[in-house]
């Protein structure tokens, strides 16, 4: 095991310095699994302490044990030397130790301030709510964050970026200890995440600890000075960044190495499936024109904002078109509604699978047959067998991991939800799949499980098109690249001979000439 | 073990709430000897049908996400049309009445469909709109139905079964075939469980809806005839508060007032826990005002353990 080659981060060598925060042989139980088995972890004041592994082994368990959530089944917790019991998470964050959510808890009708100080506003004369200051304070956590909005902005006015400014300032209110960001560039762009990283070493050098969760090597190789793995709820070693490299901790992570395959592309390009001449919706997009053939997959970057969902939704008979058209297989649609985009052969995996493509309350199989019902039902009624058959069918093709189909699918982790959001899609046997943020907040050995799920769809003839934010997902499966910028297609490059420069470029508006200067520098 | 697990969490086909049922059946047996007799309990189904009717459809509506606050006032007119119209035949007064309330489903529906404004507002508006038009119809009179074919039929039995009983238990056997087999059964869950995402899967979310806002009609309007019936008459105040008790019984019964949960088969249970309820305290001789203080005691007590379940089966969720 690779394990033995790794330091024990008990007895880690270098700074002899004690840690800010222990976690003993922590073990926590669920009915029917060991979500945890005697993990131990700790975090030293002042540096980033990255927490990796697959989804599922355990990283979000041993974050919420930390935060107070979940009650460990047994072990210790040591906050500067001295052990802690943390029942409720006010009594966590109360002692210095706050989690940053991977999914968002603000209020959005309430202003920036207000979210700031949620639960703590700062009161005068007895209960009244002290305006002045809570702005006042607000605006100085602002700028210690360099944030560019207002304490008195609408949070539902924020974009998602802004909005994870607003968690990251509430957790400064409690002059925290510990820090622990869960996955906390899910949502951003890669321009929007330079801005995240100055404010994780700001609150560095401040002493501050930090545990950093995130499945992207390139982030924690930038970040962090200390790597611990977590695999199937065991602590598998910790190391040492500057003694480290991408593949060892791969190695470390899942049990063996990954290669992105850029070669297994399709290569056998039928006609236009798809083809936009001019599309446009007012306010969202305008004169879009491309094409997607039989066979290819055509990724579509741009940076979030820039109209790729609206136009994947447009495609989809969601959005109704205020100019120009959509030709499949060469005829003019007209797609009033996502009924009839289903009918015609076109399937959407959304963006967000939890709000938008999966029931979560419903079981695997249910959500399975969900948008081919009339396949599996003989005169409105359902036909329980055939419905089994499809689902066994996708679940061993695409090898979903679930205790059966009757688990709920809210219960299953990320990849393995999306997978069950592609088979009901294959289900309804589609012409053309969109997939938009395909592998968003999912671990590298199921994100390159569906990468190479995508291109044997293509192979065997589906015409996909692949709408992403990440560049090494659009480079290593496109076979052209769309760019989007502000509402419209900038550029389109062979998807195998493009730099990384030219494609940022394209997203970022500097080859945008008629609407105007770009509002942001591309990242260098 | 994982049947008992399935069963507290309500996922399993009989619902929680039918322990209650069990346990104050057992509770009455043993207090009143005249609880247990099929005499009763059949007066028991009698009693509970109307409620019971509505809250199948009801069922439906708020596992959809929506709730239809305008059953009572429907079921009202649907009475008073189907003694009113007596004059060109019963079962010409009779199709009016159902007609009527499929066609007030319909239109709640299409309002909340094409408007997207809350259901809670549209039937309630609908409520108050609809009690109007009995009054304007009825000219605020009762009416009395002078056939007695009418009137003998809600007294009439097959062997010792009262007709009505049967109605009611045919009629949740099918409500619970088509909700648990059929595709808009399934659509109807996977719209009140993510509307998003049941769009996005092609599902005409706004059909099945108004679909299903045309069945409870159908059912207010069915209950008003039947109550019509029972009473040979009907009265402009027929069914106040009814879809109160209608949603109340639905919610005992396990069906989540957010959507994409519940089963017929607990708001029967929802149902017979009223009726058992009402009809036991009422052998026992409970004054009627404490029976309601009762029955609110019971409902809240209902939810807050239901609640206690659900959330221990959500802490046992990993992450």
């Amino acid at each position: 095991m690779s394990a033995a080659t790794v330091t024990q981060a008990s007895d880690a060598p270098g700074k002899a310095e004690a840690p800010i925060l222990s976690l003993v042989n922590i073990t926590k139980k669920f009915p029917g699994v060991i979500a945890l088995n005697m993990v131990s972890f700790d975090v030293r004041a002042g540096e980033v302490h990255a927490l990796l592994g697959e989804n599922g082994a355990g990283k979000s368990t041993l974050m919420k044990v930390l935060a107070g959530k979940h009650k460990p089944n047994g072990g210790q917790i040591l906050l500067e030397g001295k052990e802690k019991v943390f029942d409720n998470p006010k009594r966590a964050k109360k002692s210095g130790i706050v989690l940053i959510h991977q999914e968002q808890s603000l209020v959005p009708e309430m202003s920036v301030a207000e979210n700031i100080f949620l639960g703590s506003l700062p009161k005068k004369w007895g209960n009244l709510v002290d305006w002045k200051r809570l702005h006042r304070e607000s605006t100085e956590i602002l700028d210690r964050l360099k944030c560019s909005f207002s304490s008195k902005d609408m949070v539902s006015d924020l974009s998602i970026a802004k909005k994870q400014m607003v968690e990251i300032a509430r957790a400064l209110v409690f002059t925290p200890k510990v820090v622990v960001f869960d996955e906390p560039t899910a949502s951003l762009t890669d321009h929007e995440k330079p801005v995240l990283y100055d404010i994780i070493n700001t609150l560095r050098e401040q002493g501050v600890g930090i545990v950093y969760i995130s499945h992207r090597m390139d982030e924690i190789f930038h970040l962090s000075q200390r790597i611990s793995v977590l695999r199937d709820g065991e602590y598998n070693g910790t190391v040492n960044t500057a003694d480290t490299n991408e593949d060892e901790v791969t190695k470390l992570m899942i049990g063996r190495s990954l290669e992105f395959d850029h070669a297994s592309k399709p290569k056998d390009f039928g006609d236009n499936m798809l083809e936009l001449r001019g599309l446009t919706v007012d306010g969202m997009f305008r004169d879009v024109s491309f094409s997607v053939r039989k066979g290819e997959i055509v990724g579509m970057y741009g940076l979030v904002g820039a109209g790729r969902s609206e136009v994947a939704e447009t495609i989809f008979g969601l959005r109704k078109p205020s100019g120009g058209e959509i030709l499949l297989d060469g005829q003019v649609a007209q797609l009033r509604s996502s009924h009839e985009a289903v009918a015609q052969g076109i399937a959407l995996v959304p963006e967000d699978r939890k709000d938008q493509g999966l029931i979560l309350g419903m079981n695997c199989r249910d959500n399975m047959t969900l948008a081919g019902l009339e396949t599996v039902s003989k005169n409105g009624f359902m036909r329980p067998a055939a419905e089994k058959t499809v689902y066994d069918k996708y679940q061993q093709a695409m090898k979903i991991k679930t205790p059966g189909w009757r688990q709920k699918v809210g219960n299953l982790s990320g990849g393995n939800q999306q997978k069950i959001v592609i088979g009901k899609w294959l289900h309804t046997q589609p012409k053309l799949l969109i997939l938009d943020e395909p592998t968003r907040g999912i671990d590298v050995g199921s994100k390159s499980e569906i990468h190479a799920l995508i291109k044997e769809l293509a192979r065997t003839g589906y015409a996909v098109l692949v709408i992403s934010s990440e560049m090494p997902e659009v480079l290593g499966v496109s076979n052209r690249i769309i760019a989007m910028y502000d509402g419209k297609v900038t550029a389109e490059f062979d998807g195998d001979a493009v730099s990384e420069d030219a494609l940022v470029q394209a997203i970022t508006g500097q080859y945008v000439t008629s609407a105007g200067k770009p509002d942001d520098q591309p990242a260098a | 073990m994982i049947d008992i697990k399935r069963f507290m969490s309500g996922s399993a086909f009989i619902q929680p709430i039918w322990v209650f049922v069990v346990a104050i059946t057992i509770f009455f047996s043993i207090m009143s000897d005249y609880f247990l007799s099929v005499g009763n309990l059949t007066n028991i189904l009698v009693q509970t049908s109307t409620i019971g009717l509505i809250a199948l459809g009801m069922t439906y509506v708020m596992i959809n996400g929506n709730i239809d606050l305008s059953v009572g006032a429907t079921l009202g007119l649907a009475a008073s049309l189907s003694v009113g119209l007596q004059d060109y035949g019963i079962t010409v007064a009779v199709l009016a009445a159902i007609a009527t309330g499929v066609a007030l489903g319909a239109l709640n529906g299409l309002l909340v469909w094409k408007t997207g404004v809350n259901a809670f507002i549209v039937t309630l508006g609908a409520m108050i709109g609809v009690r109007g038009l009995i009054f304007v119809y009825t000219e605020e009179q009762s009416f009395y139905a002078s056939n007695f074919a009418f009137s003998d039929f809600g007294a009439s039995t097959i062997g010792p079964i009262p007709v009505l009983a049967i109605i009611f238990l045919l009629c949740t056997l099918a409500m619970h075939l088509v909700l648990k087999k059929t595709g808009h059964g399934r659509n109807t869950f996977a719209v009140g469980g993510n509307p998003e995402a049941a769009m996005d899967a092609g599902i005409r979310i706004g059909r099945n809806m108004m679909i299903n806002f045309m069945i409870v009609g159908f059912f207010a309007a069915l209950a008003g005839v039947l109550l019509a019936t029972q009473m040979g008459a009907s009265t402009p105040n027929l069914g106040r508060d009814y879809e109160l008790w209608t949603i109340t019984a639905v919610v005992l019964g396990g069906t989540k007032l957010t959507g994409g949960y519940g089963s017929i088969m607990g708001t029967l249970g929802g149902v017979l826990a009223i009726g058992v309820l009402r009809n036991g305290m009422n052998m026992m001789q409970v004054p009627a005002f404490y029976v309601l203080v009762i029955l609110g005691v019971i409902l809240i007590a209902v939810l807050i353990i239901d609640q206690q379940i659900n959330l221990k089966s959500f802490k046992g969720v990993q992450a």
